[in-house]
């Protein structure tokens, strides 16, 4: 071993690369928290992904079990391996959460996302909306004689898709409840 | 059989089930009823602060001492929002105290009446878990969770919020083994396999170290001395963080001394050097490790730490072990032992003849001066003629902390209080003021500088009241010396805003407090002037006049690796890259 090295400011390193130093690929996770239905809880969850400065993608949450009073939130976030291992701690760690799941790795999950599109239009532009609602399994819940709203469930991607369908048709207003995701099988 | 009583007789009721015999606060209108009830009991003894900063660092100060949580009780609005420093330095440094703060009535919450905040709001990322109780039966269990969750697992602090119609309203109290046990249950035994795996390796290391933190002190004493105990048995050098002081003795024979920014020149360069990295309830701090891409690159890391998120948040670990300091070195040493308790010891003997040609280079060196006194030649003389006493050291935050950390030395836990993680200057008084109310015949050092000392000293009123002979030596360079040494190594020796200017008179202060002032410049002084502040039985504000432009080393610049330190002036020009200023 080399004993000293007291070159001083003679490295050609960065001092500032303070990134990191594992892998680097941004991965999208989606977690399932189950906490505490108490006052409060879901701001500590938003509070710790702010000040630690996490993405959030989505969020969803509501009760899920009144009498143990449980609920569970869903959550869709993006980082390093290494982001999402600490967000996944820091959540654990957090006092009122009873136990958080990675459904991106803990084997086949389910996500699901409801939207409400609102189309404005007239002619064949409100015909071809109908058309395209209908193959994205689309329903109609309201209809005026300008308008439809539309509901339709399924993957973010689905609805992304929809929505780049339906923006040259008359589209004004979206409504998207964010994913709420399950694992399959068991 | 359920018991009723007022909120307010809940809390002190709840208080005196916890065992909590004293309580540091400051009265206000939303506290009003449980001030009443302490004023009628003789459980709880009250410790009037003068600040209610001041009472949450008194609390911790008090906790650090005994490993018992502080208790603090402030009223609602500006008691609340004085106490988030306490809170926010309670949290960097997992210290377990419990804050009670007055709230307004439930009905006028929302309403922005006077003295109303959202004091769950703002405390909630200061504290490791926060209550708003808005009824009164749910009171009692609160505050046994409360207790519960601030000293299990990492501790830290809490805060309950209490509206004063909370407060007044009679409800069903809930004794203590009656609370519903919340579901918080940090796991406390490591994994046997790692640790089984982490003994191997420490079977065969050649160039091993162990590295601790304050993890040790919050396991408790017992973990200190099971970690003395495998140090002796493995021969290992162990180094700690600041926050860790005292939980291997300063004069044990594998003691390095403290590593990081300003820490021993042997301990870095162990730590740069090692093949096994120990890390025994630290957390991989940017002040220890420097630059990260080239922190002990040649080693293989363990990483003991009850908070599984501090485990892999900066430095990857080998040997990742969730689970309580002491029973994971308690398992540590058992299994050791089980095998036939091996080290390398060749290898070992060379890894220490390394360390003693680092040891050689006395990184703690400096030039002596007859006409002015020299902060590291103060800080000798007070560890000298302080050695065989009772002794708890607190600090404030700057150049004078770092030296006391060098020059000091620690044979036991709980007996070095000093803000590390936050480094909120204005701590050290009121530390020392909790300290000396959980210690009183214990000599009760607060070493500190004059710019941290003035954040703080209406402290000295506390301590006069509360006949608390707690000891200010103020190493005043008439400097903020820390930024001013900053600024001389990275912004050109420009000085801004840096100097303690229209300082008081400190012997006057002293005198207007009254308690004893000593003012000390010349170092033929120094011992009988630090003589008759030991002598004194009461508290004593010590001015110590030492040299104005010192800079403290050993030193790791910001962003560079250990093996990059700077050992003294010479070593300082072009240290610094153009860049440096941008980290902290
Ligand atoms: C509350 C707070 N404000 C600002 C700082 C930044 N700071 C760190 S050290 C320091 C100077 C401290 O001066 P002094 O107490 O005289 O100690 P010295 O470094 O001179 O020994 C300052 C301003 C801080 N740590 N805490
Ligand atoms: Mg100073």
């Amino acid at each position: 071993m080399s004993p000293l090295n007291l070159e001083q400011g003679a490295s050609s390193h960065s001092a500032y690369d303070l990134r990191s130093h594992m892998s680097d690929v941004i991965e999208t996770h989606t977690l399932a928290v189950l906490v505490a239905n108490e006052a409060g809880v879901l701001a500590r969850v938003i509070g710790l992904f702010s000040g630690r400065g996490y993405n959030i993608e989505s969020l969803t949450v509501a009760e899920v079990d009144h009498e143990g009073h449980l609920s569970r939130i869903t959550i869709v976030t993006s980082g390093t391996p290494q982001v999402i291992q600490q967000i996944k701690a820091q959540l654990d760690r957090m006092v009122p959460v009873h136990e958080v799941h990675d459904l991106t790795v803990e084997g086949p999950a389910v996500s699901r996302e409801l939207a409400l599109f609102k189309v404005q239009g007239k002619g064949d532009a409100r015909v071809e909306a109908l058309r395209i609602a209908e193959i994205f399994r689309a329903n109609v819940v309201d209809s005026t004689l300008q308008s439809f709203v539309f509901e339709i469930t399924g993957q973010p991607e689905k609805i992304d898709a929809f929505a780049d369908l339906m923006r040259p048709l008359g589209l004004i207003e979206v409504a998207r409840t964010g994913v709420a995701a399950i694992s399959r099988g068991k | 059989m359920t018991r009723q009583m007022t909120g307010a007789q809940m809390v002190v009721e709840a208080l005196r089930e916890q065992g909590v015999d004293t309580v540091f606060g400051y009265p206000g209108g939303a506290v009003l009823p449980i001030y009443d009830e302490i004023f009628q009991q003789n459980h709880i003894r009250h410790i009037l602060v003068r600040h209610e900063q001041g009472a949450v660092h008194a609390a911790e100060g008090y906790a650090r001492a005994t490993g018992k949580p502080g208790v603090v009780l402030v009223t609602s609005g500006p008691g609340a929002t004085n106490a988030v420093t306490g809170l926010t330095d309670a949290l960097m440094d997992s210290i377990p105290i419990v804050v009670l703060t007055g709230q307004v009535p439930t009905f006028m919450i929302g309403s922005d009446a006077f003295q109303e905040a959202d004091t769950v709001g703002i405390t909630r990322p200061c504290t490791k878990m926060n209550w708003l109780v808005k009824e009164t039966d749910a009171l009692a269990d609160t505050l046994h969770q409360a207790f519960h969750i601030c000293t299990s697992g990492r501790p830290g602090p809490v805060l309950v919020d209490i509206p004063k119609d909370v407060q007044f309203a009679t409800g069903a109290y809930v004794g203590k083994p009656q609370a519903k046990v919340s579901h918080y249950q940090p796991r406390v035994k490591g994994d046997p396999e790692i640790i089984t795996a982490l003994v191997e390796a420490m079977e065969k290391a050649e160039r091993p170290v162990f590295y601790t933190g304050g993890g040790v002190i919050n396991s408790g004493p017992r973990a200190s001395q099971l970690l003395r105990e495998l140090v002796g048995a493995t021969g290992f050098p162990i180094t700690s963080t600041l926050m860790g002081l005292g939980s291997y003795p300063a004069s044990g024979d594998n003691w390095l001394g403290m590593l990081g920014m300003h820490g021993l020149y042997e301990a870095n360069l162990a730590m740069h050097g090692c093949d096994l990295m120990i890390n025994i309830g630290a957390r991989f701090d940017d002040r220890i490790t420097g630059r990260i891409a080239d922190f002990s690159p040649n080693s293989l890391k363990a990483h003991v730490d009850i908070d599984p998120s501090s485990i892999n948040k900066v430095i990857h670990a080998d040997f990742p072990i969730i689970g309580d300091v002491g029973h994971v070195l308690e398992d540590m040493l058992r299994i050791w032992k089980a095998r036939g308790r091996k080290t390398n010891s060749a290898a070992l003997k060379k890894w220490w003849s390394n360390i003693e040609e680092w040891r050689a280079v006395k990184c703690l060196s400096y030039k002596s001066d007859t006409t002015t006194i020299k902060p590291q030649y103060a800080l000798e003389r007070l560890e000298a003629l302080t050695k065989g006493h009772d002794r708890y050291i607190c600090t404030e935050v700057g150049q004078h902390q770092m030296w006391a950390a060098q020059y000091l030395g620690f044979e036991d836990p709980n007996r070095w209080m000093t803000s590390g993680g936050l480094g909120t200057m204005g701590y050290g008084t009121p530390a020392s003021i909790g300290v000396q109310v959980a210690h009183p015949d214990a000599l009760v050092i607060n070493v500190a500088g004059e710019a941290s000392w003035l954040m703080n000293m209406q402290e000295m009123g506390t301590a006069m009241q509360y006949r608390l002979p707690v000891k200010q030596f103020i190493m005043n360079n008439e400097r903020l010396g820390m930024v001013r040494q900053w600024q001389e190594l990275l912004h050109g020796e420009r000085y801004s805003h840096s100097w303690s200017e229209s300082l008081p008179d400190f012997v006057k202060l002293a005198d207007a407090f009254g308690c004893k002032g000593i003012l000390c410049k010349d170092p033929a002084d120094l011992d009988d002037a630090i003589m008759e502040m030991l002598n004194y039985d009461g508290p004593v504000i010590f001015d110590c006049l030492v040299t104005k432009h010192e800079n403290c080393f050993p030193m790791i610049p910001s962003g560079k690796a250990h093996n990059e330190m700077l050992l003294g002036e010479a070593d300082t020009r072009n240290a610094i890259g153009a860049g440096g200023g941008v980290l902290v």
